[in-house]
């Protein structure tokens, strides 16, 4: 009953918004190039990130792209398509985005290239958001180097910094290393199909027995793309490195919303293209990779994560101990299982919220210049308590402990893997709820240290800048406020989950 | 609705607090407590409610929406008050304010986010006692600790470190083992149930019981439930051998702390065991264990006091009384009888009042003399005569001296447990639990007599003199409730049995 009917690309509104903004600040950039006018740039990064999130959550709430409105939305001969999925991570890429830039504005004080950082991240965005609607193997590609080219040049835009430079080489090399492999995975799943469209290539399964050996070697391939993207063992080594020497904004962004990309197109890939029923018949069992690759990654990621000393890189790690718990999903999918799959998006949503605010709190502490370590943090709290109340909220949720949004994400992907009832998704769980009661010593641990410790060195007052309070601040409020909007979340992530599980 | 008002009261009371200029917060959270408190005592007023919660009882102040709707399960915000959680409750409310009042001469560093997390662990608080949903009810749970942790990490004793860290870890650990055999349960009980409302999973379990899950049937499913869940919560209340974690917390702690944490933070242990391990399990299943538990019982009493004999730090001596008299409502709870239960429950509310009270009055000794050890002490009558005659009121409190709340609650457990159809040997692990009482009349007459009788010997170089009004102030207050108790249990007694009775019906022992 509209008054107006839509075309059908304007389903794509949160991503083009992203790139329109992005075109806007080099526009902005082109007619006064010398002024550099932070608040000018930083807002207009934030409103485009803002009115992406908020088509993003209307669309959600509208049934855009859902059974109930006649089903996903196919575009440009199903090279994009636009489900309930691909809403709910614009959703998540366009939250960080907007965090991200309302923190860059006291962050990038003073440092060169203003309106070519924030276009960068805005066009990084628009890849993400392009990740989450990708259809076929060559969209998905284009989209996830649009992501990640800009990515490598924010991480080492610090050029003065010979840490940020050269975790943007280690980053660049590493990542077109597995650009490459993924690549060469994509031909040879066209090679052994004929297709690239993900649902052509599911229907060519049956005919493709004959190479299934060659197509066994591409899904191989393709999911160690999907790895690096996600910092998931055995390709996780680029991430502390990079999240350690990138400025903490960009190491924000990329282990919320460039992780969230990165499953968006894995859950895509594997739902659609490679059902796991096809699959086997054809003798690739990729639910067990997957399920191998989850124990591995939580379990290397919690325990190399207690033993840092520097915060961030601690950050960094445990960020590759959370890509474990998300891969739960995948590991879930082998079974038909949506409860696990819309638990693992959640997970990631709420991630979303607790892991940018951690790293922006890195970046606050940065800003103070207190140093990296544990023991540089010591005592922040008698200075500063509502940003480490803050950080306490980040990291009790991360640890999964109530009543924060970690709880929730967790426990459903403890139910919905046991759930399934099968022996291995049963020791996925253990280790899910090994890890968890492992992680909480670390993260207490920084907790210990800002409120209980006492510092080592006095230190001046501390300066409170409005950029980085507000995105902390509403970092740690979405982090509490999913518990009691909990149910909205867990319907728009089930019924998205529903809709692309056979 | 009046539930959700006052637990929304108070959070926001805690937030606002929480970011409010140091100098106006203790004064600010004082004025914040008392909407709780008023709001609590008007519950207590319109209360309507009857029979118990989890056993098809009319609740008061009853509500229910669905919350989360994902798998199998719903998980539903659902709360209501009956005559068990109704005194926890206002006991909640009135110590919060008492214990805020008795932090404004302690407290003098960061009294913002003090006070605030002060009011942040009541709203929580007030949550476990009345939520009726297993998540609900967890998360409000363990929500509890981490201002907990974060009270004796910030604002404790020189050991602050040691304490919070061991108080963190053991509850928590306690919290996972119940939390996991919890959802097992749920899991095993298959079908029958399709939420986390505890109503239903109280009449699932009373009726058709767990199915069994990966290979355990459903008996020895139920009784390794029975037992995580005992274990789970033993550590909270604390028993023997869980209680190490009790006196370092509670010594470390500050004084308000501590008050909240022998006040109310045990009760959370015992009300759990009485809604969890009392009510939801068959009745076969509870006397199945009954022996050992009264053991635990009896071992809590006599040790507890033991232990409390053997220290010379006041506070200690207090901390360990706490083991002790958490015994008592263990010893009531396993009785299954009227009283036993019932004055179990009282027993809650009279340790909250009694305990509240003599952590203040140690605590506003400590702040005149700054020591704690009986053995520097003497003579303390003399200088601070009415902080010491209300320590002394509440050391017979703890005594059982008639007219006060504490003999009203021993007497009634000792009354239920003696008669106990269902516990074998009840007299005699009676008679045992009763000879505690002896040994907590000598060790508190022992600590007083030298630390508060004698002559004046303690060298300081400031004056030791009477405490300002407002630390004395929540201390009368208490005082006049446990003898309020005292004199007139059936205030609440009622109410209690009235919750009570369905429990032990649906055993047939009543």
């Amino acid at each position: 009953m509209t008054l107006i009917e839509l075309p059908p690309w304007t389903a794509l509104t949160p991503a083009l918004i992203l790139a329109l903004t992005a075109l806007a600040l080099f526009v902005v950039d082109s007619i006064n190039p010398r002024a550099t006018n932070r608040t000018l740039l930083a807002g207009t990064a934030t409103a485009g990130a803002l009115a992406s999130l908020g088509v993003a959550v209307w669309f959600t709430v509208a049934g855009v792209g859902q059974a109930e409105t006649g089903g996903a939305i196919d575009l440009f001969g199903g090279q994009l398509v636009v489900d309930g999925m691909a809403l709910f991570f614009m959703t998540v890429v366009a939250v960080v985005t907007a965090m991200v830039a309302v923190a860059s504005y006291d962050y990038m004080d003073g440092h060169a290239y203003q309106a070519e950082y924030y276009s960068l991240v805005l066009l990084a965005a628009t890849g993400m958001s392009t990740m989450a609607a990708a259809n076929s193997l060559v969209t998905i590609f284009i989209a996830l180097e649009l992501a990640s080219l800009p990515s490598y040049a924010l991480v080492a835009i610090l050029k003065d910094n010979r840490g940020s430079v050269e975790a943007g080489l280690k980053y660049f090399l590493i990542g077109a290393l597995s650009s490459a492999i993924m690549l060469y995975g994509i031909s040879l799943v066209y090679g052994a199909t004929g297709h690239l469209q993900l649902e052509a290539i599911a229907n060519a399964l049956g005919d493709a027995g004959a190479y299934s050996g060659l197509l066994g070697l591409g899904v191989l391939m393709v999911i160690g793309g999907v790895a690096f993207k996600t910092a998931s063992v055995p390709f996780h080594f680029w991430a502390p490195e990079a999240y350690e020497g990138a400025p903490a904004p960009i190491s924000a962004f990329l282990s919320s919303a460039s992780k969230a990309a990165g499953f968006v197109i894995a859950f895509r890939i594997f739902t659609e293209a490679f059902p796991i029923g096809p699959m086997l018949e054809l003798g690739i069992d990729w639910s067990f990779a997957f399920i191998v690759l989850a124990i591995v990654t939580m379990t290397v990621g919690n325990f190399a994560a207690a033993t840092q000393e520097n915060v961030k890189r601690m950050l960094a790690y445990s960020s590759v101990g959370h890509a474990g718990y998300a891969l739960i999903g995948l590991a879930g999918l082998g079974a038909g299982s949506e409860l696990v799959f819309g638990a693992a998006m959640m997970h990631l949503l709420v991630y979303g919220f607790m892991n940018t605010g951690a790293f922006l709190f890195v970046g606050l502490a940065e800003y103070w210049g207190v140093g990296r370590t544990f023991e540089d943090y010591n005592g922040l709290a008698a200075q500063a308590p509502i940003a480490c109340t803050a950080l306490a909220v980040f990291m009790f949720s991360l640890a999964g402990v109530p009543p924060f949004g970690g709880f929730w994400s967790k426990y459903f992907l403890f139910t919905g893997a046991v759930g399934i009832g099968s022996t291995s998704m049963l020791v996925v769980a253990a280790a899910l709820v090994v890890n968890s009661a492992l992680s909480l010593y670390y993260y207490a641990r920084l907790v210990k240290a800002v409120w209980i410790d006492d510092p080592v060195t006095p230190r001046e007052s501390l300066a409170q800048p409005t950029g980085l309070y507000v995105a902390i601040l509403f970092a740690a409020v979405m982090t509490v406020a999913v518990l009691p909007g909990f149910g909205p979340i867990a319907d728009a992530a089930s019924e998205a989950a529903a809709a692309l599980v056979p | 609705m009046m539930i959700e008002a006052l637990i929304a009261v108070t959070l926001v009371g805690a937030l606002v607090t929480f970011v409010a200029p140091n100098r106006i917060a203790g004064k600010l959270a004082f004025v914040v407590s008392l909407v709780p408190v008023a709001l609590s005592l008007w519950l207590f007023a319109a209360f309507d409610g009857s029979g118990n919660a989890l056993l098809d009882g009319d609740l008061a102040f009853e509500s229910q929406a669905e919350w989360i709707d994902l798998g199998p399960y719903t998980i539903s915000w659902f709360v209501g008050l009956d005559g068990i959680s109704l005194p926890l409750v206002i006991l909640t409310t009135v110590l919060t304010t008492l214990a805020i009042v008795s932090s404004w001469t302690p407290i003098d560093d960061r009294e913002a986010q003090f006070y605030g997390l002060l009011l942040f662990i009541e709203a929580n608080l007030i949550g476990v006692f009345a939520a009726l949903d297993f998540f609900l009810w967890f998360i409000f749970w363990e929500a509890v600790l981490i201002p907990m942790y974060l009270m004796i990490g910030v604002w404790g004793g020189p050991r602050r470190k040691y304490a919070a860290i061991k108080f963190f870890v053991y509850t928590n650990v306690a919290s996972l083992v119940m939390f996991g055999a919890f959802i097992a349960l749920v899991f095993g009980l298959g079908d029958a149930v399709t939420s986390f409302a505890l109503p239903e999973i109280t009449e699932a379990m009373l009726t058709v019981g767990p199915e069994g899950l990966f290979g355990v049937d459903g008996t020895t499913l139920t009784s390794l439930v029975f037992v995580a869940m005992f274990l789970g919560f033993a550590v909270k209340v604390p028993v023997v051998p869980f209680h190490t974690w009790l006196p370092d917390a509670h010594v470390e702690a500050p004084t308000p702390a501590s008050v909240l944490l022998a006040g109310v933070l045990l009760k959370m242990g015992t009300y759990a065991l009485l809604r969890f391990n009392f009510t939801m399990f068959p009745q076969e299943v509870v006397t199945a264990f009954a022996i050992p538990i009264a053991a635990i019982a009896v071992i809590s009493v006599i040790y507890g006091a033991m232990l409390a004999l053997a220290q010379t730090d006041l506070k200690r001596i207090v901390a360990y009384s706490s083991v002790s008299s958490m015994g008592y409502v263990i010893l009531g709870l396993i009785a299954l009888t009227q009283f036993g239960v019932g004055g179990a429950t009282f027993q809650m509310v009279s340790h909250g009042l009694i305990s509240g009270l003599m952590f203040m009055a140690v605590g506003v000794i400590y702040n005149a003399t700054h020591t704690r050890m009986v053995t520097d002490m003497s003579g303390m009558a003399d200088r601070m005569p009415v902080a010491v005659g209300i320590l002394v009121a509440g050391a017979f409190g703890y005594m059982g001296l008639p007219l006060m709340s504490g003999f009203a609650a021993e007497y009634f457990i000792f009354f239920g447990a003696f008669g106990s159809e269902s516990l074998p040997y009840a007299p005699i692990f009676t008679a045992l639990a009763m000879f505690g009482i002896v040994i907590v009349a000598g060790y508190l007459l022992f600590a007083l007599q030298r630390a508060v009788f004698g002559p004046y010997r303690l060298e300081t170089d400031y004056e030791v003199g009477r405490a300002p009004l407002h630390d004395l102030a929540p201390m009368f207050v208490l005082l006049g409730l446990i003898i309020a108790l005292g004199v007139a249990p059936e205030l609440i007694f009622e109410l209690i049995t009235d919750a009570v009775d369905p429990i032990l019906e649906h055993g047939g022992d009543l």
